[in-house]
């Protein structure tokens, strides 16, 4: 190896170690600030690993709240939305994937905007609509709002997915007496389980992610989903940071497990759209 | 990639020909089926909520004077203007994107040249880096709003201990350290994003380039500079331009640490508009405020793709 090689190769260990660190080191920090106890917490010199270990924080947040309520909301509209998004989409992705039509371009067009536009001037208008349905504190708006929200982007990321198909495949099957859609379910949605893991997975970690929306529609304890429980601590209690930092990694795990176990998946699905090589 | 991708994908002009007057054929029905769910609730919940909303941004539209909602022309948008706030959010807005961007870029595409080639634990390492991408922009906030805070926050401690202050500082407290603090926050949590698009568009371009430059004497730079930048320049660029939409509008980092304060120090365009809704209840301001983020970004979309020239590679 040339001298210039190794050089390279040493700044090269050196900068993904300190990126490393620097990524790791926020979330090392507040699973340790989850563990320890309320008074090393507010105490100095800063503890950099706990002198005792204690779970309180972690019983302090179900008693001082009904955090299980939450976290069970937050599963129910987040599963709910996903499935709901991506069945709709990958109608929608499959249709605009396979067939030319009059308007298809301003279909993808108006897809497309919404990516553009913030959301949020729409959101005055949504809650009076919400209110006259009787949606506010109910979980329903939620997964309505999360569904509709989603959709546009993942039926882009849809029809990609489908362009990358050989149209033949459903074909073949259609001349063997399939009819189009049970063509669709049998033949092309397992060949594109990785996409739809990706688009069901990016759904849900978004809508279990969403705060803005969920802080406009519900204030009720019984249909708090996590981020409106955590958000309404910070003015409750001034920020109970044990509380608060064993709420965060409560609410992080899912994420965490679903990105271990998709991490490909998602990071292939999701590139394949925009990257051409 | 790009010819086999037409190849793969005819559109079969036997069933469906170019321009086929639309007739509600059995193809048609099926296509109009497919469609609706999308299209009826996109319409409904997205499209009329943002236009009844742009509409108010020229009424007078507040919750306590509900009974007086008239049009009053451009008086919103003269308000949200000449607040005495306006020019600090502004300035806001561009620190937070442009300088949010910049660090997301450069270390993004930084990170993902060092792992291009293969190394021992690279899937576990990738899994680890990527993974704030996947976090929540609230959860985000709060954590670095509990490590930057002015008596406890770990921050401190460590610039302490390195002797790069003498004393703590209230980071979210003080108007000129606040900003900065959500703009880290911020970088820490984009990085990723820009790694794992690059790192696929590098993961694209063949072996056989370098090794051709190999033969011919080329050194890693001239590789870098005449390989790598020009084969990525395509998705750069639709990187950039997403992100810059995205960042703009992306008001939970700064709403869970700092809620626009100290005193509004931290706001920008996307968290105001939030405040004008949920706080202050001014619907026709929080409007206006929306449309001028849409004219800034649509403004900042052409001139973009005007300046890089790159407009045929752009689709998504």
């Amino acid at each position: 190896m040339t001298n210039a090689g190794i050089w390279l190769r040493t700044l090269k260990v050196v900068f993904l170690s300190i990126f490393l660190a620097i990524t790791i080191f926020p979330l090392y920090w507040i699973i340790i600030t989850s563990f320890k106890m309320q008074k090393d917490i507010f105490s100095l010199p800063i503890q950099y690993w706990p002198k005792e270990f204690t779970l309180d924080n972690y019983i302090q947040i179900f008693k001082i709240s009904h955090f299980q309520t939450y976290i069970f909301n937050s599963f129910l509209v987040s599963i709910v939305a996903s499935f709901i998004v991506l069945i709709i989409s990958m109608l929608g992705g499959y249709v605009l994937a396979r067939f030319k039509f009059k308007g298809k371009g301003q279909v993808m067009g108006g897809f497309l905007i919404t990516q553009i536009v913030p959301i949020f001037i729409g959101m005055a208008p949504l809650y009076m609509m919400m209110s006259k349905m009787q949606l506010v504190n109910h979980l329903f708006s939620l997964m309505l709002i999360y569904t509709v929200m989603l959709i546009p982007f993942c039926t882009i990321i849809m029809v990609g997915f489908f362009q990358r198909i050989p149209a033949s495949l459903e074909e073949a099957a259609m001349i063997d007496g399939c009819s189009r859609i049970s063509a669709l379910f049998k033949v092309i949605v397992p060949v594109m389980l990785p996409g739809i893991m990706a688009t069901l997975i990016f759904a849900f970690v978004q809508c279990w992610n969403e705060l803005i929306m969920a802080v406009m529609f519900i204030d009720e304890e019984s249909v708090k989903t996590i981020p409106v429980a955590m958000n309404s601590f910070i003015k409750k209690y001034d920020i109970e940071w044990g509380a608060m930092s064993a709420g965060t990694v409560l609410s992080v795990i899912p994420t965490m497990i679903l990105f271990a176990f998709c991490q490909k998946y998602l990071v292939n699905g999701l590139t394949q759209g925009a990257v051409k090589g | 990639m790009k010819m086999e991708k037409q190849i793969l994908h005819p559109n079969n002009p036997s069933v469906q020909p170019e321009k086929a007057p639309f007739r509600f054929s059995k193809e048609g029905i099926f296509i109009l089926l497919c469609l609706a769910p999308a299209i009826v609730l996109v319409s409904v919940f997205v499209y009329y909520p943002i236009i009844k909303g742009s509409v108010m941004a020229f009424q007078n539209y507040t919750l306590f004077d509900l009974m007086n909602i008239h049009f009053i022309g451009l008086d919103n948008f003269k308000a949200v203007i000449s607040s005495p706030n306006f020019a600090t959010v502004v300035k806001n807005s561009v620190y937070w994107v442009f300088i949010s961007l910049f660090f997301q870029l450069v270390l993004g595409f930084a990170l993902a040249l060092s792992m291009r080639k293969h190394f021992k634990g690279r899937g576990i390492y990738q899994g680890l880096v990527f993974f704030p991408w996947a976090m929540s922009g609230f959860l985000i906030g709060l954590i670095w709003r509990w490590m930057f805070n002015g008596q406890f926050g770990v921050i401190n401690d460590l610039l302490l201990k390195t002797g790069l202050i003498d004393a703590p500082i209230a980071f979210l407290a003080e108007a000129k350290w606040a900003m900065a603090s959500v703009i880290i926050a911020n970088i820490w949590y984009g990085v990723a994003f820009f790694a794992i698009m690059i790192l696929a568009a590098l993961q694209s371009i063949p072996d056989e380039l370098y090794e051709a430059a190999e033969i011919d004497g080329a050194n890693k730079l001239h590789q870098l500079f005449y390989i790598t930048l020009p084969y990525i320049l395509p998705t750069l660029f639709i990187t950039v331009l997403l992100r810059v939409i995205w960042i703009l509008n992306f008001p939970d980092i700064i709403y869970s640490m700092t809620n626009g304060g100290p005193a509004g120090a931290t706001h920008i365009l996307s968290t105001y508009l939030i405040d004008k809704v949920m706080f202050e209840q001014n619907y026709g301001q929080a409007s206006a405020v929306g449309l001028i983020i849409v004219v800034i970004l649509l403004s900042f979309m052409v001139f973009f793709t005007k300046a890089s020239k790159f407009e045929k590679k752009g689709d998504f």
